[in-house]
């Protein structure tokens, strides 16, 4: 009975290093193919930087429509963030708050779009913005709409979690020694709930910067390309080593912006006398606590 | 209504207002579509927006193109990609995730960060990663020749699709498995086995009924998004042979003229979901009910 199940648990490593090798060294061997000195994304030819920037016309630091993919992707991200947070913090806030049934019926409406697959938001927007919100065309404008649209949950939950966490206890406090409710919320709660936005804009970044579904349902051709969406209109062709060195920036782009969260909420927490520290950073970033 | 019922309420108006706009009024202009009707000359959807004069033709006819026409096979197909690609998830995500909550030690650290990378690398990354191995002279194609298998993985292959969904998929699962084995109370399972429980039996009574919610959460999380996917499809195989639900959507609200087809897809789709998700929240507040018992 023992030497069954110390099998079973001697068997577990053997799964989890395989798991370990079978999905990341695909994604790996894309990165070293970026390197490679020939055309081919497949044969190598040896090892050069001409798709990064050596090749004047082709590299992704010269081909004007690989340049002008990165700034559409990177403008979309860090103004769908700047938009959601502070939408999202105040949902989170006023939604905790609320009573009876206009309280279930915000919540209701926050986290359906959780489980709604893209593929349906995208085509509902697109929809709504060729047929009903006309004025709205679409590009970057019905981009930042739907991905704001589709992020604001992801920060409502990140910052109810915390509100959760923290409780009533230090606004009453603040209640009891004469501060109004307004005073309570701006000098108590929110500079409590910085670890909550840190989180949102790190994760509303890294989502938004990734998205594929509702940023290409809504795009207007070859002007609002993405990243992603010229990943995904080249993957098929011919296209060069220049295509992985893209798609190698788009992740870099996105565990930098990961681990300056991880590691500016550990500090936070540090800081702050919080316990959990690097892992519940982790954890904060990847949703692990719901 | 009290001062700080107006506040909390002042707080949150902005945010819902923006989903009522953008989330809930999306979805009543896809039904508009859906039941509208078709301009004859354009043939391009003229959406009806007043409920009562909502037409039901062309939403009878793509149903029965799902129950007896070429739309059945779309939909048999999706079921059946999804559900393999679920079990083969499972497979390899509960193993990884058990080890990762129970055994890892002192390894963990690193393991959690090995396992939790792929989450965060973009999913059309790790899709070109496999278009470059799997194309006639990438890498994985050239090593399988080696033992004389030679097949175009790249040409309409339901088995290059179905392991696309789970190596796209997988990561999405294990983390939240992780999370609900990490958080279980793994003594009762250790009182189970010196109350005389084989570790099958403590699994079986004592394991499962505890992980049952949140496993089934996790389910739920990539059975979702794999019904509605159409990416991984289109970059692995981009062949009629293994056309999913959320290719046809995409064709036609994105590649046609016929958007009220599309329109109507989409209802059908998230009938579909909201009837695999009342399921789940049904079985999930039994199971509530039972740890009350």
């Amino acid at each position: 009975m023992t030497s069954v199940s110390t099998r079973r648990v001697k068997a577990l490593p053997v799964i989890i290093w395989g798991y370990i090798i079978w999905s990341l060294v695909p994604v790996v061997i894309a990165v070293i193919y970026s390197f490679n000195d020939g055309r081919s994304r497949t044969v190598w030819k040896g090892f050069s930087f001409r798709w990064w920037f050596g090749d004047k016309y082709a590299s992704v630091f010269h081909d004007p429509s690989m340049r002008h993919a990165i700034v559409n992707s990177l403008v979309l991200a860090v103004t769908t963030m700047l938009i959601v947070t502070p939408l999202g913090l105040a949902l989170a806030i006023g939604s905790h708050r609320m009573k009876g049934k206009s309280a279930a019926a915000v919540q209701g409406m926050t986290s359906v779009p959780l489980i709604t697959p893209e593929i349906v938001v995208g085509a509902a927007l697109l929809l709504t913005f060729t047929r009903l919100f006309s004025g709205i065309p679409l590009g970057y404008p019905a981009q930042l709409l739907g991905n704001v649209t589709f992020s604001v949950s992801a920060v409502v939950v990140i910052v109810r979690a915390r509100l959760v966490s923290i409780g009533s206890s230090f606004e009453e406090a603040a209640r009891d020694l004469g501060a109004t409710r307004f005073q309570a919320l701006r000098f108590v709660l929110m500079p409590m709930l910085w670890p909550s936005i840190m989180a949102s804009f790190v994760v509303v970044f890294a989502t938004v910067i990734d998205d594929f579904v509702i940023t290409s349902f809504l795009s207007a051709g070859v002007d609002s390309e993405t990243v992603p969406l010229r990943i995904y209109s080249s993957v098929k062709g011919g296209a060069t080593p220049a295509l992985n060195a893209l798609a190698t920036l788009l992740v870099l782009t996105t565990f930098t912006a990961l681990t300056i969260g991880v590691f500016g909420l550990s500090f936070w927490r540090k800081r702050h006398g919080e316990t959990g520290g690097f892992k519940a950073a982790l954890a904060d970033l990847t949703r692990m606590g719901e | 209504m009290n001062k700080a019922a107006r506040l909390w309420a002042a707080l949150a108006a902005p945010g819902a207002f923006w989903l009522l706009f953008f989330f809930a009024v999306p979805f009543y202009a896809v039904a508009c579509v859906a039941f509208g009707s078709i301009d004859p000359i354009f043939r391009d959807a003229i959406p009806q927006w007043n409920p009562l004069h909502w037409s039901f033709s062309e939403f009878g006819a793509v149903f029965s193109s799902v129950t007896s026409g070429p739309l059945r096979g779309v939909f048999a197909r999706t079921i059946v990609y999804v559900v393999s690609a679920m079990i083969m998830s499972f497979a390899i995500g509960f193993p990884v995730a058990y080890y990762l909550a129970r055994h890892a030690g002192k390894r963990r650290m690193l393991l959690l960060l090995l396992i939790i990378a792929p989450f965060w690398v973009n999913y059309l990354m790790r899709m070109l990663a496999w278009v470059n191995l799997l194309s006639p002279s990438g890498l994985f194609s050239r090593f399988v020749g080696m033992f004389g298998i030679h097949y175009n993985w790249l040409d309409g292959s339901p088995i290059t699709v179905i392991l696309g969904l789970v190596y796209g998929y997988v990561p999405f699962l294990i983390l939240p498995l992780y999370a609900t084995l990490e958080r279980l109370d793994w003594r009762l399972v250790e009182a189970a086995r010196d109350l005389g429980a084989t570790s099958r039996q403590a699994f079986r009574v004592v394991t499962v009924p505890m992980a049952k919610a949140g496993v089934a959460a996790a389910a739920v999380l990539i059975a979702l998004p794999m019904f509605g996917d159409y990416y991984t499809n289109d970059l692995l195989s981009r062949s009629p042979k293994t056309e999913m639900l959320g290719n046809q959507i995409d064709y036609y609200i994105n590649n046609s003229s016929q958007p009220q087809r599309g329109a109507i897809l989409v209802i059908m789709l998230s009938t579909l979901l909201l009837i695999a998700l009342s399921w789940y929240l049904r079985s999930t507040s039994k199971i509530g009910k039972e740890r009350v018992r």
